[in-house]
This record gives structure tokens, sequence and C-alpha cells, in this order.
């Protein structure tokens, strides 16, 4: 019951925190917002390491692979590419 | 389960750097070092978890970091920008895929073990785990059908059926039943898989009658999805850092869905059940003539020459033509001659929130000069020219007094304020909605017909041969 409560508490303010932290993010940055925020939930990524390193029995492992293969897709894609989009965003070169 | 304290200070290390990594995400200044401290937060995390004593073998591990790293390179280096959603949906469905995968795992190997003992099930880890594995595997099939539609393999238009909210929230239903009965009592094993099975079906059902016009406000909720069921798997784990990686998450596609669904003046409800776009309601009568003028590019180039402030209102149909560095030309064509160029970004122009900027800023142009509609509307009725390209519905002034319009209230970019309208589109054929467009019968609207590249080409090509 204690597990539950903390980890309720997280959750909690973990969403508060993150609703006031992306109000801010201005529009002009959604889909970078999108793509970022999605590479930071494939830190999921950590469960299915110690799933698969566990070798508990041939499901584990095999779903595991699965788990470790899809999260590892989503972390490097999903930095990469909020990158190469935000080095697009410049601003007005100053007029001499 | 002992956690070895460095692998603790790893998480909560990671921890604050991505919630620093979100709100260095505001600015465009400060944007790149929030990718940055992102990256560094989650290779501390995956150090750390790489020394738990738990780990065996690691040999799978290394061999699929290495087959996910060689996959998501090219993924992300190769994917053109009009493809971003895309790859945007199907990185929701990994997410699904592995939360789900993840959460089938820890329960066959948990329900083995003795209830309610240390390493086994309790009411409470069962609870989160079928909260888990739903949402989950409904986000998985759910946004690969999304994937489906983006990339035109699927029909692009609603597919509905007589009873379909019946069928679905039937099987939503069914599908919470077995998960409440799990969660009373684990052991009945042969429900499991059912339970799997009807998350994995109701995400195909639930995405198949939502229309190409709702795709923004879609992938926002399955970003919510896929961002909730992250934060399960770490309830299930009891894993803090996963709890506000995935809070983070589901709470920025929450704001999204939010903002999408009140940029087009829906409801959730109504997005989800409502089956946008399919029927055309209203048609002009058979008697009901209405001309349009037109005009050649010659002519577009001399108003837009002796213009002084132009507002350009991009739309999807201007990705689709492969026309924003046509765009980029006129705009420096244009504001060498000393017009004011800005561009008026509706929230849901694009096929994901933000999409349009991103377009505009991969062909160069500078991020300053775009505006919001909140911004833009009240500079409209002192604005000489508005030009639209590959934007419909989000200009049609319908949507503020026409009670019959299926966009009703949909809130709208002014361009019928302006003193002249121009409007490039290949035909007179309708948008997404499937209705008229009320501004093309105005008198101070001229219509350039033809391919969007092209026109702006030739208009850029008359700008130059002027002078």
């Amino acid at each position: 019951m204690d597990n539950l409560m903390n980890s309720l508490f997280v959750f909690l303010l973990a969403t508060f925190l993150g609703l006031e932290v992306i109000r801010r993010v201005s529009p002009l940055l959604h889909t970078p917002l999108m793509s970022l925020t999605n590479a930071i939930s494939a830190i999921s990524l950590v469960g299915s390491i110690v799933l698969l390193g566990g070798q508990q029995t041939t499901l584990s492992t095999v779903l595991g692979a699965v788990a470790v293969t899809a999260s590892t897709i989503n972390v490097v894609s999903g930095f990469l590419i909020t990158d190469r989009m935000l080095k697009m965003f410049k601003k007005r070169e100053p007029k001499p | 389960m002992n956690v070895p304290v460095f692998t603790q200070v790893s998480y909560l290390v990671a921890t604050a750097l991505f919630i620093l990594s979100l709100k260095w995400l505001n600015a465009p200044t400060t944007a790149r070092r929030g990718v940055w401290a992102g990256e560094i937060g989650m290779i501390i995390a995956i150090a750390g978890t790489l020394l738990l004593p738990e780990i065996k073998s690691f040999q799978w591990i290394i061999l699929t970091l290495l087959v996910g790293t060689a996959v998501g390179i090219p993924i992300a280096l190769l994917m053109p920008m009009t493809a971003v959603p895309q790859r945007t949906a199907l990185s929701h469905s990994f997410g699904g895929l592995a939360v789900g995968a993840v959460g089938t795992a820890e329960y066959y190997l948990r329900v083995v073990k003795p209830f309610g003992q240390p390493g086994g099930l309790n009411h409470f880890t069962m609870g989160v785990l079928a909260l888990e594995v739903l949402l989950g595997f409904l986000t998985f099939t759910g946004s690969m059908m999304a994937v489906g539609k983006l990339q035109d393999i699927l029909p692009t238009r609603p597919i509905t059926y007589r009873g379909q909210n019946f069928v679905n929230l039937s099987l939503l239903a069914i599908a919470v039943a077995i998960g409440v009965y799990l969660t009373v009592d684990p052991s009945k094993t042969i429900l499991f898989p059912i339970f799997a099975l009807l998350a994995l079906t109701f995400g195909v059902l639930l995405i198949i009658p939502i229309g190409g016009a709702d795709m923004p406000t879609v992938i926002s909720l399955l970003n919510s999805y896929a961002g909730l069921s992250a934060s399960a798997m770490g309830f299930v784990l009891g894993n803090k850092m996963l709890i506000v990686a995935g809070a983070l998450d589901g709470s920025s596609g929450f704001i999204l869905s939010v903002i999408m669904c009140k940029a087009m003046n829906r409801s959730f409800t109504n997005v989800l059940f409502g089956a946008f776009g399919q029927v055309t309601t209203k048609q002009l009568g058979p008697g009901e003539e209405k001309t349009v003028r037109s005009a050649q590019p010659e002519e577009a180039a001399q108003i837009l020459e002796s213009a002084s402030s132009v507002v350009i209102v991009p739309g999807y149909g201007m990705a689709v033509a492969q026309a924003q560095h046509k765009v980029r030309e006129l705009y420096d064509s244009l504001t060498k001659r000393g017009v004011d160029v800005r561009f008026a970004i509706h929230p849901v122009a694009g096929r994901m929130p933000g999409h349009m900027n991103v377009l505009l800023a991969e062909a160069d142009i500078p991020y300053d000069r775009l505006a919001e509609m909140d911004e833009i509307n009240p500079e409209l009725s002192h604005t000489d020219v508005a030009l639209i390209i590959g934007a419909n519905d989000v200009t049609n002034p319908a949507a503020r007094h026409d009670k019959g319009s299926p966009i009703y209230g949909m809130p709208i970019i002014d361009v019928d304020k302006a003193h002249t309208v121009m409007v490039i589109k290949r035909s007179m054929s309708s948008g997404f909605a499937g209705i008229d467009n009320e501004l093309y019968f105005m008198d101070k609207t001229l219509m350039l017909f033809g391919d969007a590249k092209a026109f702006v080409g030739e208009i850029v090509k008359e700008l130059s041969n002027g002078r």
C-alpha cells in the first residue's frame, strides 16, 4: 500500500509539473516537443533491459528482446530527429 | 529488490535532466540544449541499469541495442520532413509494443510465484499491470493504423459501419471486465491472452473510423496513451524515473490533444466517435451559380509587388505539392522589395501539431516570420494581401456565421479581412470537410488556379523579370 501511495504521489507531481512545463512550449516547436517527449518516455528501455538480461524464461527473453529493440529505435531516432528539426529553426539574418 | 545506490542516483540525475530537457525546449534558442540534456540523461540511466545485479547476460542486450540503433539512425536522418507525422506515430507504436511486451512477460514471470509475496503479484501490481498491457497494446495497434492512414496505405477517409460505437464500447467493456477479474484473481492465466488480444483489437477499431483531418488530434492522443502506458510500467516495476518520464509524455500528449481539439472546435468524444468528414452534408443547390475571379501569375505578381504587407497562409496542400522552397523564394523576392511578409499558421495546418512550422523552417524561412493564428488575426484587417497556398477549411468564413456548416465554431484565420485575398488552388474542389468555401466567391478574392509549386515559381519569375 505504501508503495502504491508513493508511486501515486510521484505520478501526480510529475503530471502537474509536465502540464506546467509543457504549457510554456511555443506552438512553433510542438512537433519537436512530441518527438522529444517520445524519446524520453522510451526510457522504458531500462525495464526492458532488466527483463532481457535476467534470462529467466524463453518467453521473457523473447519479449525482452522485442522490447529492447523497439525502445532503442525510439530513443535513437527520437533524439536524432528532434535535433535535426531544431537545427532548421533559424532567425532572420540581420540585414547588412 | 535491492537497487544499488549508484543505479538509484543515476535514475535521479536522469529524471532531473529529462525535466530540464523539456524546460529548455520552451524557446528555439535553448531547444537544442534540451535535446542534449535528454540524451545525457538517457545514457546515465542506461549505464546505471547495466550495473544492476539482476542482469546475468549481456549478449542479447548488446545485440538488441545495436539492432535498435542501426534501425533508428537511418529513420532519423533520412525521413523527409513531410513524413515526420508517420515517424512519430510509428514511435508511439513501438513504445506501446515495448511496454505491452514487458507487461506480458512480467505477468507470466510473476504469476507462478506465490501471491502477495515479494516478486509475485498482488492486487495492486496486477491492476496496474493490466492497465499497462491494455494501454501498451492498444497504442501499438492504434498507432500502426495511424501510420497506415498517414502513409496512404490505408484509406484516409473514415471507415464506418452501423453500430460501430456499440461494438467498440462493448469490446472495451469486456476488456476492462477481464482486467478487473484478473486483478481480483490473477491466477486465471487463460484470461490473459484473451485480454491482450482484446486490447490489440480495440486499438485497430478505435482508429479506423477517424478521418485524415483529425490526425493531429489522434497522434496527440496516442502520444498521451504511450506516455501513460510507460508510466504504468513504472508503477509495476516500482521505478520512479519511469513514472516521471511517462507522466511528462502523457501530460504533453494531453495538452497537445486539447489544443488540437480547440483548434477544430470539437470534443474528444466527437473526434473519437464522430467520424468527421465522411458525409458532405451541404451541397450547393443545382440552380445556384456562383462566379469566381481568377488571375494569371503576372497579375498576381503585380499585386504582391505593390503591397506593403503580405500574409501567407500555408496548408498541408503546400507540402503535398512540395512548394515550400518556391514559397521561400517568393518570400525572399518580396522581402528584398521591402514588402513585409509573414506566415499565418493555423494550429491544425499539417498532419500533426506544429508540423507546418517544421516544413517552413526546413525551407529556411526564419521562424520569427511565422505567426500563430491568435497573433496574426488582429493584424489581417490592415494587411494588403492574404495569399493562401494549399489551405482551405481553416480560412472558411462560414465557420464564423453559418450554423449549419460542419466546421461552424472552428477558429479560423481571418483572411477575408485583408484588402485582397489570393488563393492558389488546383481546382474548385472542397477541402477535408467536404464543404464549399465562400471565401472563393468574394469580390476581393482572386483565384490562382494551378499547381502550387509551379504557380509560385511563375510569380517569382515574374517578380525577377519585372526590373
